[in-house]
Parts: structure tokens; sequence; C-alpha cells
């Protein structure tokens, strides 16, 4: 059987719940245990399709929950397990990403933000980004990765597998319905081939030897009996978290070195930004963007710096602040001034930037604004 | 220190988590140590993973020398499906309660049954949800006391008493493994849950093993009444034994693909 999907560097032009697929079985992922709901049904249909060929394995589930659980069951099995969701899916999803948070399970998700509250639309939003960054009921301590073109989607997918395993915390890729559906080109490329580190797996239970003779038997469990029991596991793993954290945060920036106006946008939301900076340089504003890549943890240290060299700082998210009150969060103590543009479930154009940075800058220019 | 002379256990108990930590007069000990003998007898000791749901369940969860999972409540079955299918060579056993296995968790069970997963699972049936403090589960007994039924559960209002292993029965494959125990009858127990690992080990197929159990600290018994309700009240309304699952229904037209209009 073939075992390696993907030789050489290939172009494509596809969808991007389809390069998912493609990234996952490049990663080495064994098995993907899934439930349908759009917008990111397809990574499914293309694994189901494709896993065979690869000797790699897939279960449609009975429901989301199932679909997290059966996945931390193969994660304990010690394979490279994955799943992927959205909205209300996302919702439920939560309740095994919390096992996994407290059990250390490098459970791998994909997500692709619909409109919400409730079903919302099918379509796009970046409505998740505080469920999947501080979902369940803990403390947050996962691995949160936004791309913002398909092949960052590749680059990504493969990097959150080794990401998750290496650190021992759920790993996510928090896309969204316009970068699951649309088309783009990507190369493709099998990691070893580039030399790209993949992070071993391990079982967790089951390991050799007979418990309680040749070696103490694995007892994994998420219930304490006291405060204090609990307090320490859990110090133990915000330790882990933080200590791990530096070197799992990425970032990008563009023309924001001397930026008077900051432009900070996370996921496809990015790309805008982007293009509304060139525009508004060649106009003569000094506007720059910065992206969190990774969501949680966030790259605190290099928005502050770029923050404090700016007039204002624009959050342009399409939700409803939620980016924006982490951004508060991260600068509080600066003194610049920090504006949201909020457009829950709707996209936003390069135009829009333009004209909202524009706003604020011919408001400074004024002499008597 | 030990007491010199030890009372009888399974050597797949482990010693330093006892004695453990379920409620005097609680049927979870004698579940435990059928099912610690069973995996003994059978060789199963160096390949067994159990996991426990959450419930008094999930104080098993250092109870044996075997490696152990607690899971959430309700999500054993899952958790065990999708480990089972990546390593086939482990032995599986899923440990939950009542309300775990047919509320919370029901659509697990209705699914793995479906599939035919090949898990053993073990549900312990006290009429009750134990760990939260004795509310109404859905094998509570109709007229039957509980919290959330102070004046007795009415059928009117919940339903009838739900009956588990019919259900699993009902919809599970040929070659399951289904049966109903007691821990009043030990030696039929351990007889039950022996015969639903080999349906796992041997034949790749589910197995489900309701315990019928007793819970003193809810019911407010005292021994003798405990052990008359659970002989008198519960083995009458769940009779003990094997179930045959119900035979895959015959496609007519053979095959899985939709009728041709002639």
């Amino acid at each position: 059987m073939e075992t390696k999907p993907i030789r050489g560097e290939q172009r494509a032009f596809m969808t991007g719940n389809e390069v998912i697929a493609w990234a996952a079985l490049a990663a080495g992922a064994e098995v993907m245990y899934g439930y349908p709901i759009t917008p990111q049904s397809e990574i499914m249909h293309y694994w189901a399709r494709l896993a065979p060929r690869y000797g790699r394995r897939f279960l449609q589930t009975e429901d989301e929950l199932a679909a997290g659980f059966t996945t931390l069951g193969a994660v304990l099995a010690g394979e490279v397990a994955f799943t992927a969701t959205a909205g209300p899916g996302n919702v439920l999803m939560q309740e095994p990403l919390s096992m996994a948070e407290m059990m250390r399970l490098p459970a791998v998700v994909i997500i692709a933000q619909r409109g919400g509250p409730s079903t919302g639309t099918v379509i796009y939003s970046q409505q998740e980004f505080n469920l999947t960054c501080y979902g369940g009921n803990g403390e947050g301590l996962r691995i949160v990765y936004s791309p913002s073109h398909h092949q960052e989607l590749f680059d990504y997918t493969l990097k959150a597998f080794h990401t998750a395993w290496k650190y021992r915390f759920p790993t996510f890729i928090l896309g969204d319905g316009y970068q699951s559906k649309m088309r783009e080109p990507v190369t493709l490329y099998d990691p070893a081939e580039r030399g790209l580190e993949v992070a071993p797996s391990r079982p967790l239970v089951g390991v050799p030897g007979t418990p309680g003779r040749d070696r103490p038997p694995v007892h994994l469990r998420n219930t304490y009996n006291l405060e204090e029991e609990l307090y320490e596991a859990l110090q133990e793993t915000i330790e882990a978290y933080d200590r791990a954290a530096p070197e799992i945060a990425e970032w990008e920036a563009y023309r924001a070195e001397d930026a008077e106006y900051l432009v900070v946008a996370h996921g496809v939301v990015a790309r805008a930004a982007r293009e509304g900076v060139r525009l508004l340089r060649d106009a003569g504003i000094r506007a720059g963007a910065f992206r969190p890549i990774t969501l949680r943890p966030f790259p605190q240290k290099e928005l502050r710096e770029m923050a404090s060299r700016a007039k204002t700082v624009l959050v342009m998210e399409s939700s409803y602040g939620q980016l924006e009150r982490e951004i508060r969060a991260q600068l509080y103590g600066l003194t610049v001034p920090l504006k949201g543009y909020r457009r829950p479930g709707v996209g936003i154009t390069p135009e829009e930037v333009v004209r909202e940075v524009q706003k604020y800058a011919t408001r400074s220019a004024a002499p008597d604004a | 220190m030990l007491p010199a002379r030890l009372p009888q256990m399974p050597e797949v108990w482990r010693l330093e988590s006892k004695p453990h930590k379920f409620c005097p007069g609680c049927g979870h000990g004698i579940v435990l140590k059928c099912l610690g003998e069973a995996v003994e007898e059978l060789g199963l000791v160096d390949r067994t993973v159990f996991a426990c749901d959450i419930g008094c369940s999930l104080l098993a969860w250092d109870f044996f020398n075997l490696d152990t999972v607690q899971t959430h409540h309700g999500r054993t079955l899952p958790v065990l499906a999708g480990l089972k299918r990546v390593r086939p060579e482990l032995v599986v056993v899923a440990y939950m309660g009542d309300g775990g296995a047919y509320a919370i968790g029901a659509q697990h069970l209705v699914a793995s049954a479906g599939r035919d997963d090949p898990v053993t699972v073990i549900v312990v049936n006290n009429t009750v949800y134990a760990m939260t403090g004795g509310q109404m589960a859905p094998t509570t007994l109709p007229e039957e006391k509980t919290e959330t039924t102070p004046y007795g559960r009415r059928v009117e209002e919940n339903g009838p008493s739900l009956r588990g292993p019919e259900l699993v029965a009902s919809i599970a494959s040929p070659g399951a493994y289904v049966a109903r125990g007691s821990v009043a009858r030990v030696r039929q127990l351990k007889g039950f849950i022996k015969k639903g690992l080999r349906a796992q080990v041997e034949g790749g197929h589910l197995a489900f093993i309701e315990a019928l159990s007793t819970c003193p600290t809810n019911w407010r018994t005292n021994a003798r009444e405990t052990w008359r309700f659970l002989e008198e009240k519960m083995h009458k309304h769940f009779p003990l034994g094997e179930y045959a699952p119900a035979q895959a229904v015959r496609e007519e037209g053979g095959g899985a693909q939709p009728p041709r209009k002639s």
C-alpha cells in the first residue's frame, strides 16, 4: 500500500477543505473521526476517499461529542488523530476538548467558523474566537492557529499535529467557511522531504508489560477529590503551557515598524488588512498591519511593541468585539487609543480597511480635531 | 501495613487503593470483583484497558492494576470505541452507571450497538443517580421515591422504567452478547461478564451486561430492606438472564441500492 500521499512539490488549485485533508494525510494522521456540518464536511469527504488508499481510518460518528471522544480514544491509543467541526458542532466539541485539556491529550481539531449564535449561517464568521480559544470549563490551555490563506492552511495543519504531540495540548486550526469553500493555488509537500520536524506519537494506555507486575498501571483521571489536589495538578499544566508559549507563539506584521495606524486582524480579515494598508501607504498614510497567527498562546510582546509606537490601533473582525476584547487585554496599560470595527458574520474588504483608517487619519490630520 | 489476613481479592485489584471508596452496602465492589476475576481467569490482564464513566463509577479510576482512563459522564463508550478501532489487540471494558448509559450517553449506546463496536460494556443499575445525591434515573421504578420524585415516580409524567438490555438486544447485531445479572447472583454475574469479554475477544462483537446493584445510601434502606428491594422489586421489574440480539432484518430485493422502478 502507498504510504506517502505526496512526493515532491505538488502545485494544486483546490478548496480549503481539500487542502486540510491533504495536509492531515501528509502529516501522518492515522485517524479522522467526524460528524457532518457545513462548511467543513468536505474535509471528511476527501478524507473518506483518500484514507483507505494510504491505510488510514475514518469513522462517521453519531454526533460531535462522539467525534471528539472517539478522537481522544485514538490519541490515548497512541495514534495521530483529528476531527473537524463548525458552529454548533464546535459548541459540543468543547466537552471532549475540555477533557483533552485536563488530561493533556494532543487531539487536533479543525474549525471552519460559520455564523452564530445558534445555527446562524452556514457560510462565514469569526465568531468562534472565544469558543475555540477559551471554550470549556477551564483556562484555555490550548493552541489555536489562525491561517489566512490556503498555503497556510496546509502549512499550519501540518504544524498543528507536530505542536500537539510535542507539547501535548489540544490544538486547533481556526479557519472559516470562506477559506473552506474557496479555491486557491497551493503547494503540497511532504514534511520530511522539507526536513520539517514531526513530533512522534506514543500510546498513553495499553503500553507493554503486565501492569502491577512489570510496571505500574497507567491511571488517568480528570476528577479530583480536593480543591488543593486539582490546584496542584492544574498548576503543573499551566506552567507547562507558559513554558511552551514563547516557542509556539507566531505573528506576522506588514509595514508595521513605523505605522501610525496599526490594523490588527486575524484569519482572512488579515488579508484585507494587508491590502488595505498597501492602498493607504500609496495614499501617503502610514498604516501597518499586525496579525496574530497563534491566537492562543497570543504573541503579546510583539504586538505591544508595535502598538506602543502607533497613534491608533484599529481591531477589525467578523465578530462583535471578540478579538477586540483580547487585544484590549493584551495591550492593557498602553495609552494608545484602541478602536474596533465589528462586523459579526460578515466579511471585510480592503476598501473598508481604507475607509476606517482614513476616519482616524483625517481626524488627527485636521488641526482642530 | 496490611493486615495479616486479607479478604479474598482478585490479584488484579490494586491493593494500594484498598479499602475502596464505595459506600458500605454498595454493589460496585461485587461487580468489580466479578470483573477482576473474569479478566484474570481469561488471562487478559496484559492487554485490558479499563475506562470508567462519571458518577459513582468514577471511583474505580485507580481500582485495578489495569491501564485505566476516567472519561466524562456518558462518554466512556465513544472513548473506547475510538481506541479499540486503532488498537484491536486490546480488550476494552467500559464501566458506567445507568444514568451515563441510558440518559446522557444514550446516543452513544445506541450508536455503538448499531455499529457492533467490540467493547465490553458493564452498566451498574441501582435505579438512581447516586453520586449526585439520589435523583431519578431512567431506571427508577414506578412509584420509587427519589430526590426528584419525592412522591414516587409517576409513570404518566416520567414514563416507565427503562430496560437497558432489552433496548440494546433490539438493535444489536447477531453475535453481540447481551445479559442482565445481579449482585445478588454473583456466580451468574461473573459468568455473564466472562462471556461478555469472550464475545469481544473471540468474536469481535459488542457485549453489554447490566448488573443490578444496591444503593442503601440513597435508598435510605438498612441491610434487610436493601436486599429486599433488589431481589423483590428490581429482579421482578428487570428479568435476569441473557438476551438474544434481534436478527438483522433481511432486506428484500437484496443490497442497499434503492429499488429501481420497472
